[in-house]
């Protein structure tokens, strides 16, 4: 994906000679390459075994009426054989456009862009400043940093409690709030003052990993080209859009694409924060756990589809981003 | 004050030498007085940001009753370290630490010994398929929890594997192996490729090479890959709530949530197990944080 060259011969993939037939193609290539092939084999099998036929089997499952009461289970000694049977794509349209769907899915659907796409700004722009500022020659800033990297060093589930705690209803931001003589909403009830929490707490964990990343590509920038810049009479603006920016680009777009992902993912923050109490606040991730996990009778079919749908969602969203990157001529670091 | 002491006993002839860089107007990355206090406050308000939701569950750890956190002030007049003692006596604390050691543990030396291979094949050779699989290594580190659950639950209860340490070693395989197998990719782009010339001249195969000679290198990175795949494991909340089912065997982002989960909350437990849980895992954070990222975006900030 980086590198496009083969480093042992310098040759360009792609251009190969025309090939004989299949038969000679397969012997040349399995001598030429059985090594690479044997290197990765290990992890061929354990995706094959741990991923893939999971998958099948899942996307298989999206296509019944699957739930805990029709599954194979056992009760004691007894077995009772599943009884779930073959219903096509009905659960992908009774999702999509099945009665409710807009409080079923839509509604989640459209809360979990806006989250992904509220978070990820709020990790990338926080981050950079602080990268910014860090970057700086500035008396204790290797003490400022080791204390800014201090929500992501501590286990988010850890963390969340503690922000628990301090969001309950009396808890330690209310009675600050009423001190103040400001209102002070109830942040795990009430399903706007939910979301800004969760928004909040996300934002508070997950702006480390971008300060510290921007702050490598940062380092990374030839400080010639703002002495340059700077002689050509370059302001600080300038030089920031000029320089700094094009000088991240790389890094950026790793970052962006990978906290888009987490974000989109991001399982523990919600589900700890709200446990079952906010149908509101809940992503389609956490959703989907709920259909599948958190209710009786488990609804397993429609789970696996939301699932199905969410990692369709994102492959969808990472082939596009690919693309526009390759067309801006970026590559992506991953 | 240093400063006043060094220069007043400091020969004369050196007092403009110290000076001159002041003289000559701002040097980039200095800031006139204004700036430097502007970028101090902000810094110190960040840092009191991501400092007080900790120091506060530290603080609410040392009240000893259940609802303090709704009383702080009242924590000051009797701080005690009861709650530890509670926690470390009473509660299945040394159960949940073996459970999410196994775990974790199982997690990332299976993750490691499998991926190093493929990490090496994917940084140094080229072979059909090559960008398939690197495609297939990025979109299962993209699975939602919801994509694997469900079937994940169905097989491993046939397979009576759940609640056992065994099936969620295996579970959270499926995203440290290609996981580890990138971390490590990225950090064998590090290591120069003259090496491995040197040594396919010396006469060794591919794997000898990666056996005698890159692999003894690549020990920092090995590092990094393995705490990767263990503090994920430690922190996975989704998979461990579902498929661990008694309270001896919790991971630890499991047994946490129990304490308010039962009928009454018992918040001051919690915080106290939570601290206990942090401290360690963040010491050691403290340890690698710097290569954490070196491996992750290794590619990126190369250019």
């Amino acid at each position: 994906m980086t590198v496009v060259i083969d480093r042992a011969t310098g040759k360009r993939r792609g251009d190969r000679a025309p090939r004989p037939g299949p038969l000679q193609r397969l012997k040349h290539s399995y001598q030429r390459y059985w090594y690479a092939y044997a290197m990765i084999a290990p992890v061929v099998v354990v995706l094959g075994v741990l991923v893939l036929y999971p998958l099948v089997r899942g996307i298989y499952l999206t296509f019944t009426d699957a739930n805990s009461l029709n599954s194979a289970r056992t009760i004691g000694v007894n077995h009772i054989d599943a009884t779930y049977k073959f219903i096509g794509l009905d659960n992908y349209a009774d999702i999509l456009w099945g009665p409710t769907a807009y409080d079923r899915f839509w509604s989640h659907f459209i809360w979990t862009i806006v989250w992904t796409a509220l978070c990820v700004l709020l990790h990338y722009a926080i981050g950079l400043g602080l990268a910014l500022l860090l970057n700086q020659k500035l008396r204790g800033r290797t003490f400022y940093r080791l204390i800014l990297v201090l929500p992501w060093a501590v286990p988010t589930f850890v963390t969340v409690f503690g922000w628990r705690f301090m969001l309950a209803d009396g808890g330690v931001i209310n009675s600050v709030l009423d001190t103040l003589h400001l209102p002070s909403p109830l942040w795990l009830e009430d399903s706007f003052w939910q979301r800004t929490a969760a928004i909040m707490v996300n934002t508070w964990c997950g702006v480390p990993f971008m300060m510290v990343s921007l702050l490598g590509g940062l380092q990374s920038i030839d400080g010639a080209l703002y002495e340059a810049a700077e002689m050509d009479g370059a302001n600080a603006w300038q030089r920031f859009r000029h320089v700094t920016l094009p000088g991240l680009r790389s890094v950026s777009s790793t970052v962006v694409l990978l906290g888009v992902i987490w974000t989109f993912n991001q399982f523990a923050i919600i589900f700890l924060l709200f446990g079952d109490t906010a149908p509101d606040a809940q992503i389609l991730v956490t959703w989907a756990y709920y259909l599948g996990f958190g209710q009786q009778p488990r609804d397993y079919a429609q789970s696996a589809a939301y699932g199905v749908l969410l990692l369709s969602i994102l492959i969808v969203f990472t082939s596009v981003y690919r693309r526009w990157l390759a067309r801006n001529e970026q590559q992506l670091a991953i | 004050m240093s400063t006043t002491a060094v220069q007043s006993s400091a020969p004369a002839d050196q007092v403009p030498v110290d000076t001159t860089p002041a003289g000559r107007g701002r040097r980039r990355g200095e800031r006139g007085l204004a700036g430097s206090l502007t970028s101090h406050g902000i810094l110190i308000v960040a840092s009191l940001i991501a400092l007080f939701p900790i120091a506060w569950l530290v603080y609410l750890s040392l009240g000893p009753d259940k609802d303090d956190y709704l009383h702080p002030e009242d924590i000051l007049g009797k701080m005690t370290l009861d709650n530890y003692s509670f926690v470390l006596q009473h509660t299945p604390f040394f159960d949940w630490l073996w459970s999410t050691v196994v775990v974790s543990l199982g997690t990332t030396v299976i993750g490691v010994l499998v991926a190093a291979t493929t990490g090496y094949a994917v940084s140094r050779m080229r072979f059909p398929g090559y960008k398939k699989f690197m495609w297939v290594l990025l979109v299962t580190q993209m699975f939602p929890v919801a994509v694997l659950m469900v079937p994940m639950y169905e097989i491993l209860s046939e397979l009576q594997l759940i609640d056992n340490y065994l099936g969620l070693i295996l579970v959270y395989c499926s995203t440290a192996v290609p996981y580890c197998a990138w971390l490590l990719k990225g950090y064998f782009d590090t290591i120069p490729f003259e090496i491995d010339e040197a040594g396919r001249v010396d006469g060794l195969s591919p794997f000898g090479t990666f056996a005698r000679l890159i692999l003894p290198l690549a020990k920092p990175g090995l590092a990094v890959a393995a705490f990767y795949s263990f503090i994920t494991a430690f922190g996975e909340v989704a998979f461990a709530s579902t498929f661990m089912l008694s309270d001896t065997k919790y991971t630890f982002a499991v047994g946490l949530q129990s304490f308010v989960s039962e009928h009454d909350a018992q918040r001051n437990l919690m915080a106290a197990t939570a601290v206990l849980v942090a401290i360690p895992v963040s010491a050691f954070f403290y340890l690698v944080q710097k290569n954490l990222v070196t491996g992750l975006t290794a590619g990126g900030t190369k250019g």
